[in-house]
């Protein structure tokens, strides 16, 4: 099952850790985190915060509305559009995306839970333009049709397999759980899985 | 091209007889006699899987045009109502909010039968009432609730018996029924058959209507070029709703692009042109701004479609020499709101051999969204009940179920009397019986396995048209470098059209894959596809690039001939190469030689083969699991065998068949849409409450393809397989749970409620 992590913590500690001294010290509005930006930055447009994250290995920095979804934030205001959404309330799985390697519907989860994390989409697991190996599996083994769901798939499959490079039908099964294919391609999907056991 | 000529087509198309007028050419193409080609029949790679996986495809979803508003819909609360006053002065006060459309200051456009784009007549909860657009679609959403509607609520009726009543509310000039009457369909005498049957059987069976639920929402986003509209729509036809969209438009066909290259499911809900689509088309004239319009989960579970429902009173009779004498049906289904259609009874009409059968059907109106086609519209639901019936039928006969229907088995169309092209329905029995153990792992006593847990095996047939046909054209082009591009007005809905385009040029021009480059999913500039639905994609698309192919092969020896001044007839075509005597040209040679900058043909479907008719058949073998304790069913194992002419691409034929054989068990297991009846509304308009099946529902599927090479239904023997995987699933595992349990599951879905309350009343009998 995805799991929505606990709430940013908005206090000082967590975000001086997680800007490194030297960026928070740069500018006293940063220490006092978000909250305090909120309320203590006129230049702050109403109802918004700082969020500090990195996708995909790029750190952003960047004003968002508190009730931004992680995928509004992807496919809206970063362009990142290989993450999909198909529900919008977290019974699907579509949005799949990690966040400090876990795998979670980005749908919801909020922006700033994402605060001070590294987030990793679909687009992300590329090298340049060449396939990541499970994506090359997906492939190799057409673990998709229309490929809408493709995106959450690959990113479950990949938190799967990072917590477990062996897994069973069983835990795939199971790892999967949380990941709808309308058009039915599951036993091609199983198949793209497991032929990433034994390592890659 | 040796010439072409225009012609009256008529086959079955989705749910019904269709009549198309086609150019088609006066000779086909040579057909393609083998049956593995040099790409044809190869498990390729899927054309897009790149862009699938990598996240690069752009769906319409993802088209995030620059200064573009969203817009909303604002539908009905009440299942029946009429709009007595609206008031959106405060909604457009709200900052952001640029329009609101509604039935005051829209134009007035025609949509069903009596009702209108904006009416003021709501016939279901959810039926459309204005549309907000604001700068954002959250924006849009809050303005929603500020637009002020005075409604006169009206009395409702969401069952489907109770809706005929003369108490439920009419909804359309033509009375309760759709069609105003029952539909009626005759062969032979009925009532004498019964009578001097052996064995006469009758029960009664009712399906739960399904939702499409297609994972990309319906969206669209839209803009205005002067007078030129361009919309990219998540569609099943970018032709069909470009011809619609300029009907309710008044402006003419050409003056609209639609664009779809990727899109994320349909499975027939995204075959006809929405509302919304209209609406934000207007709205962008209006405003003079790019405008998106996407749907959100409650509102594709309301008003985009589904599976209608069914209730169904059948009686079969048969002779103890095994012949089927009777077949009668006594139907019901809920179309909805608006015209549709829930008929369900093709399978009973023409799957087995009967000569004596009847049928009456009543479409009938209600309080909700109204049904639209969905993959084999009426038929999964229609083989659930046949199938079962043949099963008791078989049993009262003292013959073996799979034995009745291969004695039973149609030599020609039992509703036109027309020969097939071809039907290797019999080799799939045998195959289908053989690989799931049939005749040696079925209880003989249905019932009989010890132990709570009860396995069993059941079966069920399949028949479906899906031989595809004209008009539909293909162009192929080689351009100066050798390079070869395909253009359509097709599309792709994830069943591979790209690919199969490119397996079928590089077969006919003999060249590599990676020369060509495939455009589908545009109309602009393309040649005419029809929608992608009723199995017609492959078999009316790939005939055609064939066409194409081997036109250019003669056009590349006419250039070389005329380009390089050397005869003709000394020239030759091979392995991508134009051969002479003493020199070969490759494709970019050849293009060079003769100085073209493109070569280009079209290649147009030729007609169908006269007084002959075209349909696919096949049979799935199905074991599952009963937990009598809990009613809990557990598919284990699903053989399909189905003959459906050329297979063009084995990997993505097998994916296309586990994909209808998971939504089919979807269907017998879980799929249902909740209404509470009171008070008119649906209850399971998400995805957590509408069940749909997931990955572990996934059973080991074994598919079975006999070698058919059809040439007489088209040049390449093709027949397609979008909707036969899901006709016989339910039936099958319907009749496994009796061979099973000894207990008939007559309701869908198969739920542990219903098969727990279907064994406990199978025990009160038994006392």
């Amino acid at each position: 099952m995805p799991t929505r992590d606990k709430p940013v913590d908005p206090g000082r500690r967590t975000f001086i850790k997680t800007l490194g001294v030297g960026v928070a010290g740069a500018t006293a509005v940063g220490a006092m985190g978000p909250e305090a930006d909120a309320e203590e930055s006129p230049a702050l447009p109403a109802g918004t915060q700082i969020l500090d994250l990195t996708v995909n290995g790029k750190r952003h920095r960047l004003h968002v509305e508190s009730r931004t979804t992680l995928a509004e934030l992807l496919r809206d205001e970063l362009g990142f559009t290989g993450t999909k959404v198909a529900c919008n309330r977290g019974m699907c799985g579509t949005c799949t995306v990690l966040l400090d390697g876990l795998a979670v519907y980005s749908c919801h989860t909020l922006a700033l839970d994402a605060h001070g994390k590294q987030v990793l989409t679909v687009e992300g697991l590329m090298k340049g333009e060449e396939l990541h190996p499970l994506q090359q599996a997906f492939v190799d083994h057409d673990g998709l049709q229309c490929g809408y769901c493709t995106p959450g798939q690959v990113m479950a499959a990949e938190a799967l397999l990072r917590e477990n490079p062996e897994p069973s039908r069983a835990d795939i099964e199971a790892g999967m759980a949380g990941n709808l294919c309308r058009c039915g391609a599951y036993p091609k999907i199983i198949e793209s899985i497991e032929s990433m056991k034994g390592g890659r | 091209m040796s010439g072409t000529r225009f012609i009256r087509d008529q086959r079955f198309f989705e749910e019904d007889n269709a009549s198309y007028v086609a150019e088609v050419p006066v000779e086909d193409a040579p057909a393609l006699e083998t049956s593995e080609g040099k790409f044809l029949g190869k498990s390729v790679e899927r054309y897009d899987g790149y862009h699938k996986v990598s996240g690069t495809a752009l769906y319409t979803i993802d088209r995030q045009l620059k200064h573009a508003l969203a817009a909303r819909a604002l539908r009905s609360p009440h299942p029946h109502a009429k709009i007595k006053k609206i008031d959106s002065s405060k909604a457009e006060a709200l900052e952001g909010v640029m329009a609101v459309l509604h039935h005051g200051n829209a134009p007035d456009i025609p949509w069903h039968r009596d009702s209108k784009l904006f009416d003021t007549h709501l016939r279901y909860a959810g039926d459309e009432v204005a549309l907000v657009v604001a700068s954002t679609a959250d924006v849009a959403t809050e303005a929603l609730n500020l637009v002020h509607v005075e409604y006169e609520v009206l009395p409702h009726e969401t069952r489907t018996m109770e809706a005929m009543d003369d108490r439920a509310p009419e909804l359309h000039d033509e009375g309760r029924l759709q069609g105003g009457e029952p539909a009626t369909y005759a062969r032979g005498e009925v009532e004498p058959a019964l009578e001097s049957a052996d064995a006469v059987v009758s029960r009664s069976f009712t399906t739960a209507t399904c939702v499409h639920n297609p994972t990309e929402p319906h969206n669209s986003v839209v803009f205005w070029d002067d007078d030129r509209l361009t919309v990219y729509d998540s569609t099943q036809g970018v032709f069909a709703m470009r011809n619609t969209l300029a009907e309710k438009l008044q402006i003419p066909a050409s003056s609209i692009r639609v664009i779809c290259p990727a899109m994320g499911g349909g499975f027939g809900c995204k075959l006809e042109l929405s509302k919304h689509t209209v609406m934000a088309a207007l709205a962008a004239r209006q405003l003079g701004r790019p405008v998106s319009v996407v749907l959100d989960r409650r509102e594709m579970n309301l008003a985009v479609g589904n599976r209608p429902n069914s209730i169904q009173h059948l009686r079969a009779a048969g002779t103890r020499d095994g012949q089927l004498t009777a077949l009668v049906t006594d139907s019901y289904g809920m179309v909805g709101a608006y015209p549709s259609n829930a008929w369900m009874n093709w399978p009973l009409v023409v799957m087995y051999q009967c000569p004596n059968v009847s049928v009456t059907h009543r479409n009938v109106y209600s309080n909700l969204g109204p049904g639209r086609a969905f993959r084999a519209p009426g038929f999964p639901q229609g083989t659930f009940a046949l199938d079962q019936v043949i099963d008791e039928l078989a049993e009262a006969l003292g013959i073996d179920t799979l034995e009745l229907c291969q004695r039973n088995m149609a030599t020609a169309s039992q509703a036109s009397g027309t020969p097939y092209t071809s039907k290797k329905l019999a080799e799939c029995y045998e195959r289908g019986a053989e690989a799931i153990g049939w005749s040696t792992r079925r209880n003989r006593e249905p019932g009989s396995g010890a132990g709570p847990r009860k396995r069993g095996i059941g079966m069920a047939s399949q028949v479906w048209g899906g031989g595809g046909g004209p008009p539909a054209g293909v162009t192929v082009m080689i351009q100066r470098d050798g390079s070869v591009q395909v253009v359509s007005g097709t599309q792709d809905i994830g069943t591979g059209t790209f690919t199969i385009l490119q397996q079928t040029v590089a077969e006919a021009l003999e060249i590599p894959l990676e020369s060509i480059s495939v455009r589908v999913g545009d109309t602009d500039g393309a040649p005419y596809g029809p929608l992608s639905g009723g199995s017609q994609t492959a078999p009316s698309m790939t005939p055609a690039a064939w066409s194409a192919g081997l036109e250019l092969k003669q056009a590349l020896l006419q250039g070389v001939a005329a380009g390089a001044e050397v005869p003709l007839e000394s020239l030759s075509y091979a392995d991508g190469e134009v051969r002479g005597t003493e020199q070969n040209w490759s494709l970019a040679e050849a293009m060079q030689v003769m100085r073209e900058q493109t070569l280009v043909r079209t290649g147009l479907r030729a007609a169908n083969a006269e007084g002959k008719i075209i349909c696919s058949f096949g049979a799935q073998f199905v074991e599952v699991e009963v937990d009598t304790e809990t009613g809990r069913i557990d598919v284990l194992r699903v053989v399909a065998a189905h003959d459906i002419g050329r297979v063009l691409n084995r990997r993505l034929l097998e994916n296309q068949f586990e994909g209808g054989i998971m939504q089919g068990i979807g269907m017998a297991l879980m799929e249902e849409r909740v209404v509470d009846d009171v008070e008119g509304k649906v209850l399971s308009a998400n995805l957590l409450d509408y069940r749909m099946p997931v990955m572990a529902n996934t059973p080991e599927i074994e598919v079975i393809i006999p070698e058919n090479i059809d040439t007489v239904a088209n040049n390449l023997g093709v027949k397609g397989v979008g909707e036969p995987p899901i006709i016989p699933t339910a039936g099958a595992i319907a009749n496994a749970v009796y061979n099973a349990t000894g207990v008939r599951m007559t309701e869908l879905p198969m739920t542990p409620d219903r098969v727990l309350m279907a064994l406990l009343g199978a025990e009160e009998v038994s006392r």
